[in-house]
């Protein structure tokens, strides 16, 4: 190139090959190729989220639709004791899930009881006392893995903490609610870490420089301008395992009638509710028996337990989303 | 005084987050050992008991630990992958709608509607898959089994009803796309400014741009949500439990019934009538299924982390 144009510019342009520019441009076909595989894959990826939002409406829809038939006052007011077949009871009902809200409110509360402080606390080590120190990246590594636990593990794990320590056939509540707990631990430490890494550290510095302890400065100032994130967090994470079902199956156990007491005895619980029913198929009716006899009643209750449950999910993660927008704390970046 | 008291308070708060934290550690622990012990009865015990309390189980087709856990962890890998390979498409293009495509209002709305799906209780999609989904889903397998059947996978005939591989495997799929679709969305939101102009400067098509500046970026990030959601699952119970009809074969026939069962699914069916040497088989069982959750997690988080750090 060099020794060209040292030459006589006329005799080396005669000399060069005729360079085609219109080669390196783009085909019209190339052009329109490419567009056309960026207009596929929009539409690829628009079909995507449509595919996505079929199963979530067929599931809400069949849901209220199917648990509508009977969901009334009666259904939430009653249990299952004197439910015979597919035969309406006294109260004119067909059996309800009076039993199962208190078993899964009583079991909820009780993993919320275990797990809350626990997860806090640890969450206040983490951003608070360890500043990214190995036992901490340890932890939070180990977190992140018990997310992934699975909720059977969970169940089998309490149920044989209580076999080994308390003996036995103890099944009760309780055993539900520290399987619950297990599950419940890691979305609890997870939501309060990240809320209390955004309390802006000039607040910190502040409390610090008036001579506030360590201990008054994280409950007085950083839990509390945190306290809306870390409530939100945490009902968002009961809003997690209040659906939970195999880890119940095996704690909890399933029973008629109401218990009250979380420590002793049997306790259904609304999710393991909807399965029992589930597995019922059908319900006795005797020949001789009248109109009110329905066979497929317990799929009915399932339904309509279902859609108890689903409602008390989204209304939990409702209240959870609510909570965290109207308080949120203004973070600095 | 008050200052003294001040600071036994701060050492006591100080004692008791250490001890919080520590405790995480001793709970994973517990889970382990409390499973090894209850299962203890299983390696430690009387072994003739044991293998007649698997053949038992399995109706005289297994006796040994291995011999049983054998298929349900084949099963169990199976339902998960099939759910992983239906559920990965669908998450990314989710994912990348919201984070590229959608308008910034919708996209909030569309991260709702899949926080949504994440939220539904698996009971009740193992109502929905049990008693909506099998009997709809039919007609596919069963045009899928007479046009498809030549592959060994879709071998036919469907079973009617479905309960099979097949359609857990959409159940499944279904569960795992909200974990997959939010992990790879915050990913891909993370993508530098800088790079993704550059390639539209370039003169780079929307698609062009996603596949030079964004999957690249977000690849670590995409297998390791894939992983979670894998793990996921590997554990489901309920879903599994409600819809598939078991089977204890190694077997690949998806649209067939009675094939295949996860181990999961297996310990809620057994464990009702299970004595107590039975119960002991099933938390053995349920001890393979956590270790393996367990790697899958940790090499899943493992890999963001490195991304991170």
């Amino acid at each position: 190139m060099m020794a060209d144009l040292t030459q006589d510019p006329k005799a080396s342009l005669e000399g060069a090959p005729v360079i085609d520019f219109d080669k390196f441009k783009p085909s019209r076909s190339f052009i329109a190729s490419r567009k056309r595989k960026d207009l596929i894959m929009r539409v690829l990826i628009a079909l995507a989220f449509v595919i996505a939002l079929i199963p979530l409406i067929s599931v809400l829809w069949t849901t209220l639709v199917n648990g509508l038939k009977r969901l009334n006052l009666n259904f939430l007011s009653f249990n299952m004791t004197g439910v015979v077949g597919g035969n309406p009871t006294p109260s004119g009902g067909y059996g309800g899930v009076f039993h199962a809200i208190i078993g899964t409110l009583e079991i909820t509360f009780g993993a919320m009881v275990i797990s809350i402080p626990i997860g806090l606390l640890c969450a206040v080590y983490l951003v608070e006392y360890a500043h990214g120190g190995k036992l901490a990246q340890t932890i939070t590594l180990l977190v992140d893995v018990m997310s992934g636990i699975p909720s059977i593990v969970a169940g089998l794990f309490a149920f044989s903490m209580f076999t080994i320590l308390v003996g036995p056939g103890s099944v009760n509540g309780f055993a539900g609610s520290v399987s619950l707990s297990l599950l419940m631990l890691p979305t609890v430490v997870k939501s309060s870490e990240e809320m209390l890494k955004i309390v802006p550290g000039d607040l910190r510095e502040a409390s610090y420089a008036l001579g506030v302890t360590k201990q008054r400065t994280i409950t007085k100032i950083v839990l509390r301008t945190a306290l809306p994130g870390i409530v939100s967090g945490c009902i968002l994470a009961i809003a997690r395992v209040i659906g939970e079902t195999a880890p119940l199956l095996m704690t909890a156990g399933y029973i008629a009638s109401t218990n009250f007491n979380l420590f002793d005895g049997k306790m259904t619980t609304l999710p393991v509710y909807v399965f029992q029913e589930y597995s019922k198929l059908n319900a006795n009716c005797p020949a001789n028996a009248t109109a009110a006899c329905v066979t497929t009643i317990p799929m009915e209750r399932s339904w309509a337990a279902a859609l108890v449950l689903i409602l008390i999910v989204l209304i939990l993660n409702g209240i959870g989303r609510l909570v965290a927008k109207v308080f949120a704390v203004k973070s600095e970046r | 005084m008050p200052a003294a008291s001040g600071k036994t308070a701060d050492k006591v708060f100080r004692v008791i987050a250490y001890a919080c934290g520590i405790l995480i550690l001793v709970v994973l622990a517990a889970v382990f050992l409390f499973l090894l012990f209850r299962a203890w009865p299983l390696i430690g015990g009387n072994q003739a008991d044991n293998s007649k309390t698997i053949a038992d189980f399995t109706g005289g087709k297994a006796n040994g630990f291995w011999q049983y856990v054998g298929p349900l962890l084949f099963g169990t890998v199976l339902v998960s992958a099939l759910a992983l390979l239906l559920s990965f498409p669908v998450s990314i293009g989710i994912a990348l709608f919201i984070s590229h495509y959608a308008p910034k209002k919708l996209a909030t709305a569309l991260s709702y509607v899949v926080d949504l799906l994440a939220a539904i209780p698996s009971v009740i999609y193992g109502l929905w898959g049990g008693l909506i989904l099998v009997p709809a889903i039919y007609p596919f397998w069963n045009w899928v089994a007479t046009y498809l059947g030549w592959i060994p996978l879709f071998a036919g005939p469907a079973a009617n009803p479905s309960r099979t591989v097949a359609t857990v495997a959409v159940v499944l799929a279904v569960m795992i796309l909200p974990i997959i679709t939010s992990l790879s969305r915050d990913i891909f939101l993370q993508t530098p400014r800088l790079q993704q102009e550059a390639a539209l400067a370039l003169g780079a098509t929307k698609w062009e741009m996603v596949k030079l500046a964004v999957l690249p970026f977000g690849k670590s990030g995409v297998v390791s949500a894939s992983m979670l959601g894998l793990g996921r699952a590997l554990g489901e119970t309920m879903a599994v439990l409600m819809i598939l009809s078991p089977g204890l074969n190694y077997s690949f026939k998806l649209l067939q019934a009675s094939q295949n069962q996860t181990i999961a699914a297996n310990i809620a069916a057994q464990y009702p009538e299970a004595n107590d040497l039975g119960v002991s088989v099933l938390i053995g069982t349920g001890l393979v299924l956590f270790l393996i959750t367990f790697v899958v997690n940790y090499v899943a988080r493992k890999i963001t982390e490195k991304k991170v750090g």
